[in-house]
């Protein structure tokens, strides 16, 4: 067995290869008391002080097996540093409207000095519309973190649905759903997702947050095949365990083994997972923005890049317009996919990467 | 490989690429109806409209309307541009060719120059050159590949100017033969460096990946024991079976080569199907994007179909 599945000695045990209590555990205790229902049997005081004290336990081990993993995540210089980055970009985007020097959407915040390099009040100079480019540096960290993270979350969703009814049904639903899994995989994200947002940009008034609602739908709606594939795998060898058996021995219904046992077992895998996309997403609606197709509304670094561009920040030597958003893009892009690979040989050392 | 599989591969090919149709044909319907798009088609007359509307069934049935799409589409029609009302597929035609310089010379230059940088790093894991090359490899993958586009513009055309910008030709030249040959040559630099730089940083993470597997097998243990030198245990025994997970990296990565292009050309204005798309988002020209989806997922069918096929070919033990 390779290293990295060392994770086993992680303190209360890993749910993860169904040896130790966790998650494989849940499953057959629930289903002992169903059986003990079944059989007439009431639950008494007693027994349901023991089932408080074995769920206090329980929720303990978790919480120390979470301390745990991120004590092992923060151990390696790339989790380290994927952490660093990832809070960095957190703070600026939720006390983003505080930290920014200027407003860049209030109508005083437009000046005739455009497109001036780093001086004392602009410390990156100003934009073509005479705006303080630092603003509107920090404030396009809100755009990225939350597009990133909602994406990432649809696509995961839809990514685990998929993979979990796949690898559980086995048959036709499974040969069905590992076909669109494939036509899926095949779509190019740039072309697909530029059709899809251009077509949906229509309709983005009437949608909550817009054109940013737009380009959550499609970078999450065109991403979850690679989760899918993953999540279908991890299923198909869960199946096999001894508490899943156990539980439909005793008459657990699918739905109930879905997301009693089988859920709570992929979820590392699944997060793991999910941390990469974020940089994926991070990166595609930098990309989208940059062509056009961002919020017009917000601030966000493909879109100051594509402005910087047009206002012809590069043949003027504008380097303090042209170059931060760059580097925020890459920092953010590395960050998450750094923390992404420094998680999941905690979990999975079999996951491929990604991308 | 049998000619079993062979046809089996291409009928699964010929599949999703039918998917992409009914895919394509469907998400242009779940926004809205077509019909009000027309009118926003300056070059269409209101007679232009309602011809239209009757050549594509849009007053009739759904299931019309998508079998007059397939017969359309198979025939190579693709509708018409809003913008300047020429066909889609002459629109396609005219910028592909640009677009293939730029992926192809690209590819090529990528998949030499970054698996002989995995393969330096594997070899050497550990040391100092592979913790260079492998940070280095992955910075370069963490940059979106229009920004690498503009920091080569602003050292290269700016701050050190040896090199054009934009546009595949100086304006207004005149020059034809070599000397036009030339002027391409040079515009076409900056933009097939950013495709390069771009691409060779996933070939060379990969290729260090696979010679680090390849060095613990034991056939290159033998080769070390009955004393072939370092150079012919890498050249005979490593990079052959480590290039073979690589190939395949290559051919399944093209659906992201041609993303990160449509952006290079973009920022370079090359004339190629990048270019077309940023004019098309601008112009809100809904058929060429959808020609432009179609033919970008046609193409990286085929290639994933080619680099199956090549795979089999090339490793006996893959043969089913």
């Amino acid at each position: 067995m390779p290293p990295a599945h060392t994770g086993g000695a992680a303190p209360g045990g890993t749910a993860f290869d169904g040896t130790v209590p966790g998650g494989a555990a849940s499953g057959s205790r629930e289903a002992d008391a169903a059986a003990r229902l079944a059989r007439g049997v009431r639950p008494t005081d007693a027994h349901l002080a023991a089932a408080a004290a074995i769920t206090q336990q329980e929720r303990s081990g978790r919480l120390a097996r979470i301390a745990y993993t991120a004590r092992r995540i923060v151990a390696t210089p790339q989790g380290a540093l994927g952490v660093v980055i990832l809070l960095i970009f957190v703070v600026l985007a939720v006390f983003g409207h505080w930290i920014a020097p200027q407003d860049p959407n209030a109508p005083t915040s437009f000046s005739a000095d455009i497109l001036t390099g780093p001086s004392g009040a602009h410390w990156l100079g100003t934009d073509e519309n005479g705006r303080d480019v630092m603003s509107e540096l920090i404030l396009g960290a809100q755009t990225s973190m939350l597009i990133g993270f909602v994406a990432a979350m649809v696509s995961s969703v839809i990514g685990t649905a998929v993979g979990i009814v796949a690898g559980f049904s086995g048959g036709w639903v499974d040969r069905g759903l590992t076909l669109l899994d494939d036509w899926f995989l095949v779509l190019p994200l740039v072309p697909v997702t530029v059709l899809a947002a251009s077509l949906l940009g229509s309709k983005a008034t009437n949608l909550p947050l817009g054109q940013t609602m737009v380009l959550i739908i499609v970078i999450g709606a065109f991403g979850w095949a690679g989760t899918s594939r993953i999540v279908r795998a991890e299923v198909m060898s869960l199946k096999s365990r001894g508490f899943v058996e156990r539980s439909r021995a005793l008459g657990a219904s699918h739905w109930r083994i879905m997301t009693r046992d089988i859920l709570p077992n992929v979820m590392p895998l699944v997060l793991a997972n999910a941390v990469i996309y974020v940089s994926l997403a991070i990166l595609t609606e930098s990309t989208l923005s940059f062509l056009g197709l961002g919020d017009p509304n917000r601030f966000s670094w493909g879109q100051m890049l594509e402005h910087a561009q047009s206002a012809g920040a590069m043949a003027a030597g504008n380097f303090a317009y042209y170059l931060p958003p760059g580097i925020c893009i890459t920092l953010a892009v590395l960050g998450f996919s750094l923390l992404g690979h420094s998680i999941e040989p905690l979990f999975d050392p079999r996951l491929k990467e990604r991308r | 490989m049998t000619a079993r599989s062979v046809v089996l591969r291409v009928f699964s090919a010929a599949v999703t690429l039918v998917f992409v149709l009914v895919f394509n044909f469907f998400l242009f319907r779940a926004v809205g109806d077509p019909k009000n798009d027309l009118a926003r088609n300056p070059h269409l007359s209101l007679a232009g409209q309602q011809a239209v509307i009757h050549e594509r069934g849009l007053d009739q049935s759904l299931w019309v309307q998508f079998y007059k799409y397939v017969t359309q589409t198979l025939r190579g029609d693709l509708g018409t541009s809003y913008a300047n009302g020429q066909s889609v597929l002459s629109v396609l035609e005219h910028a592909l060719p640009n677009t293939l310089i730029l992926v192809g010379i690209g590819t090529v230059l990528a998949s030499m120059i970054g698996p002989w940088m995995g393969m330096v790093a594997g070899w050497h894991r550990g040391k100092a050159r592979d913790h260079a090359l492998t940070q280095g490899s992955v910075v370069l993958y963490s940059m979106p590949e229009f920004w690498l586009g503009m920091l080569l513009i602003g050292l290269f055309a700016v701050a050190w100017p040896i090199l054009p910008t934009g546009l595949q030709g100086t304006p207004g030249s005149t020059a034809v033969g070599w000397d036009h040959l030339w002027d391409v040559a040079k515009h076409a630099t900056l933009p097939i460096v950013t495709v390069t730089l771009s691409l060779l940083a996933q070939y060379a993470v990969n290729m260090r990946a696979a010679v680090i597997d390849v060095l613990h097998e034991d056939y290159v243990l033998t080769a070390r024991a009955i004393g072939l030198s370092p150079v012919q245990v890498r050249r005979r025994h490593v990079v052959p079976n480590a290039l073979l997970p690589v190939v395949t990296v290559i051919g399944l990565q093209f659906g992201l080569v041609l993303g990160g292009v449509i952006t290079i050309e973009a920022v370079f204005s090359w004339p190629g199907l990048g270019l077309l798309t940023l004019n098309a988002i601008d112009s809100k020209d809904f058929p060429v994007l959808q020609g432009l989806f179609l033919l970008t997922s046609a193409m990286v069918i085929v290639f994933n179909l080619l680099t199956d096929l090549l795979y089999s070919k090339l490793d006996p033990r893959i043969g089913e």
